[in-house]
């Protein structure tokens, strides 16, 4: 076959005609592989409880993780501030890796510079880099604060960024008064949720020294945590002003990633002012939607700032009542007509598709705070979650989800799975197959493997666009997740009964 | 704004962004090519400038996301924290036929997820454990890779003895690759140690060539292709049809065995030389296989490197090779018809990595479109020198290219299409300009052969030509 121009055939077609088909059976002439039927034997092998026993007595190796890095968070941390810079210490790999993984996310560019260290700065360490790059940056891309994190290379090696951002000023690399916070954030501890608490801890704290006043500003100022849905930005705000509460949003990534094609590229977008991020140490209180993604920064706002905190989770019909009654106690404004509506709106579609998810039966995986929220959600609904499992787990997590699990009818057969992979998920689905599977794109790979179709809820999402443009928390973040979770339920319902006189007896219409 | 001159003091007001000390080292990067010159008269490979937002990446994601992570065989360690591995996990579009997780692995993340104590105590001992699990876990691999990330050539650990007591205990293949993101000045020395390692780990000097090789005069290897979207496959469905056999495909659904077989092939082709050039050197030196640079982006280079690969062996193959290019010609021609019209005369801005900037020019040419402005992430000096074959008078030259430099080099240059990477994409859509990322073939290909070509005159029409840019305007707004 040669191309036709009127019908060019792409990866997706081409390689399945004929040519290409005998090519690829010559090609296997020097492979060196194994025959066909032992593949299939040893293919048939891992879906066995043998092999899930097997692969769960590993004691190191980590295959297909659902983690990411520090650095990571500390950079979607940074861009929430107000022409604000990530600029990572380290190798330069990382940097070119992190931007990567958010453009594919986001579908955005994500602007973050390294400070290029190499042999030289293994030996000698990375001040000389440091100083420079933050004169480079600075001068370049005249941003109105640079945040520092730091890769695991100027971890091992003991880089001191607090000495090194003040020579830097010293030199005159950068003004004596240009904010350069700064956190350390080893890739060998934790993962990116830890990364991105450590940075807003230290971008707080920077901003915030002798910012304390008297009295309070009346404000309350919210962390939205790891947050890599854009919509969920939006939702927060919504639901802030319709309480009418006068929030500083610690920090604001929304606009730098989700900005309007204008024709004209501009750098920065939006982001919480610096002097509002200053200032939030005089607020009534911080409160977070996200627990892991937080923990050490309200720690620090309770003992430094004196400041009460609490940790929500609105997600489902629940969380999100909860969330707006705090926020009318906080605030003594009544709940407005407005979200009641929402609300009844989304309690509404969930009574409408209730019967096509009740006893369904679920795989998750996710980071903490956003497994929790869709354990929620999904014991709202009456699905039960059987295998729930975080890579990055902590003991904490693993109590909360047990709590809430034990305490809902629907949570009865669900295992926590804390610190474990994707390849032990790809056993549990094998040995104890559940109807869908929640999780990011890389669940596309247990879908292939073991059938089970896959809902995309989590980070990163690379191989269907634009679904981190919508909301998951509040109300009408509770109807987005209704909508994929019950259209991909009816989706794969109709791919089953598809085959003409067949299965297409209950191929049906209404549904 | 089109003469030598213009484009100097492009250049020229471009730099004075910079403080004082970078502009100096930034200026010998950034240049004008003139008509003639056997080069292109920019510094290359040296040491990106801290805080300018390079787009380079390390020598890990050269040795481990290029030239390793294709062998679909083996099981590829990230050795380190969890990091590199995750996001280098699945990136590369290397495809591959196998049944990932039972004989192949390419699209699979394994990592030693190093933590505190591993750093304190090192990482040795549990290497030696991961080995062991692994083999057990995925008893068809055909042996294994360990890639250093930045901590374990800070931590002084001895990957090589774990490899040597690994490869004796399990009687398979263990490379230790020394591929630490702090080595060199970007991916290209990973390419370098990646090479360096299939030259001391896989080719066995004692035992020279495999004997047991049924060899014909007319083995071929296919070295510096990666099998995006496919494209060793349309390369070699070319080299099949003139006659020869391919042995071996590095490292694009490659195996183990295929290298191990290659030092008996009579001829070794290369596409991207600035990765694999160093074994392919090697095997001349050792084995006395000469090899050859070609080039299948756009029917002219094709046709011209099928004709210089044929003239290496006898009469037939030549004679083949004629039947083949003419038997493609006609397609070629249509493609050309419909697309040309669409493309023609529309200005191209191209940033890659070691190869493309210079090897896809001749692509867009075929298409009747211009390269205004061209340059290389890592790309050394002899690349340099063979882009002056494929660039003309007053086109832009920039090696590793700063994000700033390069979205002022745009609004003064106005291409019709920018040609780069992912992190560049949005930058530029964001400019209203059609842009394609050249390294993933933004999710299509292949691009190499002339089914590729099919495919890539569509999709620069499609990326050029779409109606939504016409959208961005607000027509309210003046």
């Amino acid at each position: 076959m040669a191309q036709d121009p009127n019908n060019i055939k792409d990866h997706v077609e081409l390689f399945h005609q004929p040519e290409y088909q005998e090519l690829f059976e010559r090609k296997q002439q020097c492979e060196g592989m194994a025959p066909a039927e032992e593949v299939s034997k040893f293919a048939e092998w891992t879906k066995t409880w043998e092999y899930r026993e097997k692969n769960f007595d590993r004691k190191h190796s980590v295959i297909n993780p659902a983690k990411a890095c520090q650095p990571l968070g500390a950079i979607l941390a940074a861009v929430g501030f107000e022409e604000t810079l990530p600029f990572v210490q380290g190798s330069q790999g990382c940097v070119a890796y992190f931007r990567t993984h958010f453009s594919r996310h986001f579908k955005e560019p994500f602007n973050a510079a390294s400070s290029s260290m190499t042999e030289d700065a293994a030996v000698f360490g990375g001040m000389k880099n440091l100083i420079d790059g933050l004169a480079n940056s600075y001068t370049l891309y005249k941003p109105k604060m640079i945040a520092v994190s730091t890769t695991c290379m100027a971890e091992v090696i003991g880089d001191d960024l607090s000495a090194f951002i003040g020579n830097a000023k010293n030199e005159g690399a950068i003004p004596e008064d240009f904010p350069v916070p700064f956190a350390h954030t080893p890739s060998f501890v934790g993962s990116h949720i830890t990364g991105y608490d450590n940075m807003m801890k230290g971008i707080l704290s920077y901003l915030t020294k002798d910012q304390k006043k008297e009295s309070t500003n009346g404000k309350i100022n919210f962390i939205p945590g790891f947050e890599t849905y854009s919509g969920n930005l939006r939702e927060m705000k919504h639901l802030v002003n319709a309480m009418g509460v006068d929030a500083t949003i610690l920090a604001d990534n929304e606009h730098n990633l989700d900005s309007a094609n204008t024709g004209e590229y501009k750098m920065y977008h939006g982001g919480t002012p610096l002097a509002a991020a200053a200032d939030s140490i005089n607020a009534e209180a911080t409160f977070a939607l996200q627990t892991y993604t937080t923990s050490k920064t309200r720690q620090y706002i309770e003992k430094e700032w004196g400041q009460k905190t609490a940790a929500f989770r609105p997600w489902g019909i629940k969380a999100t009542d909860e969330f707006l009654m705090a926020l009318s106690e906080a605030t003594g404004n009544p709940i407005p007509a407005e979200l009641e509506l929402e609300r009844g709106r989304a309690v509404d579609a969930m009574t409408d598709s209730q019967a096509w998810v009740h006893g369904k039966k679920a795989a998750i995986y996710g980071d903490p705070d956003l497994v929790m929220g869709m354990l929620q959600f999904m014991l709202e609904l009456g699905i039960e979650p059987v295998h729930v499992l975080v890579t990055n787990s902590t003991k904490e997590f693993e109590a909360e989800a047990k709590a809430l699990l034990e305490a809902s009818p629907y949570g009865q057969q669900a295992t926590v799975w804390g610190g474990k992979d994707l390849w032990h998920l790809r056993s549990l689905l094998f040995t104890e197959p559940v109807d869908f599977l929640i999780g990011n794109s890389y669940g596309k790979y247990l879908w292939r493997d073991t059938g089970t179709p896959l809902i995309r809820i989590g980070y990163p999402l690379f191989d269907r666009h634009h679904l981190h443009r919508y909301s998951t928390i509040g109300y009408n973040g509770a109807i987005n997740l209704l909508n994929w979770i019950v259209n991909s339920v009816l989706d794969e319902l109709d791919r089953n009964t598809i085959v003409p006189s067949k299965t297409d007896i209950s191929y049906d219409l209404i549904r | 704004m089109s003469t030598v001159e213009d484009r100097k003091q492009l250049i020229k007001e471009v730099l004075d962004a910079y403080p004082e000390k970078a502009r100096k080292k930034r200026a010998k990067h950034l240049g004008v090519y003139e008509e003639g010159k056997s080069d292109c008269g920019v510094k290359s490979n040296k040491k990106s400038l801290p805080g300018v937002m390079t787009a380079r990446g390390c020598a890990y994601a050269g040795a481990k996301g290029v030239v390793w992570g294709p062998i679909k065989d083996m099981i590829h360690i990230s050795h380190g924290p969890v990091g590199c591995g995750y996001y280098s996990w699945s990136g590369r579009r290397n495809y591959y036929i196998g049944t990932t997780g039972v004989d192949t692995f390419g699209t699979m993340q394994f990592t030693s997820d190093f933590q505190e104590r591993d750093i304190v105590f090192g990482g040795d001992k549990k290497l030696k454990v991961i080995i062991d699990e692994l083999d057990e876990l995925f008893p068809l691999n055909n042996g294994f890779t360990i890639n250093s990330e930045c901590p374990i050539g800070l931590i002084g650990d001895d990957i090589e003895a774990v490899a040597r007591q690994k490869s004796k205990d399990i009687g398979k293949t263990v490379v230790p690759v020394r591929c630490e993101g702090f080595r060199g000045v970007s991916q290209s020395l990973g390419h370098h140690i990646a090479n360096d390692t299939i030259r001391d780990w896989v080719f066995k000097p004692e035992d020279e060539k495999e004997s047991t090789f049924d060899s014909t005069p007319y083995d071929v290897a296919i070295i510096g292709d990666y099998n995006i979207g496919g494209d060793a496959w349309s390369s070699r469905i070319l080299l099949e049809e003139i006659g020869l056999r391919v042995v071996a495909q590095w490292s694009g659904d490659g195996t183990l065995e295929e290298m191990k077989l290659t030092p008996n092939v009579k001829l070794n082709l290369i596409h991207c030389y600035r990765s694999m050039n160093y074994i392919s050197r090697y095997m001349e030196e050792k084995y006395g296989i000469p090899w050859l640079e070609y080039n299948f982006f756009g029917p002219t280079k094709i046709a011209e490197s099928l004709r210089a690969i044929a003239a290496k062996f006898d009469e037939t193959i030549q004679q083949k090779a004629e039947e083949v290019i003419a038997k493609y010609e006609p397609t070629a021609k249509a493609i050309l018809d419909k697309y040309t019209p669409r493309l023609q005369g529309k200005k191209v801005m191209m940033m890659v990595g070691g190869l493309r900037p210079r090897h896809v020019v001749p692509a867009f040419k075929d298409l009747g479109m211009e390269i205004v402005a061209t340059g290389y992430e890592f790309a050394h000096g002899d690349d340099y020198k063979r882009t002056t074959d494929y660039v003309k008078d007053s086109t832009v030259i920039y090696d590793d290219v700063t994000g700033y430099e390069f979205e002022k080099f745009a609004e003064t240059l106005e291409p019709d299409l920018v040609a780069a990477g992912i992190k560049e994409k949005y930058v530029f859509q964001k400019m209203g300009l059609p842009f394609r990322q050249m390294h993933s073939w933004d999710y299509s290909g292949p691009y190499h052969g002339y089914d590729g070509f099919a495919i890539f005159a569509r999709d620069m029409d499609l990326a050029l030509n779409s109606p939504t840019w016409d959208l961005i305007k607000t027509p309210w707004k003046k």
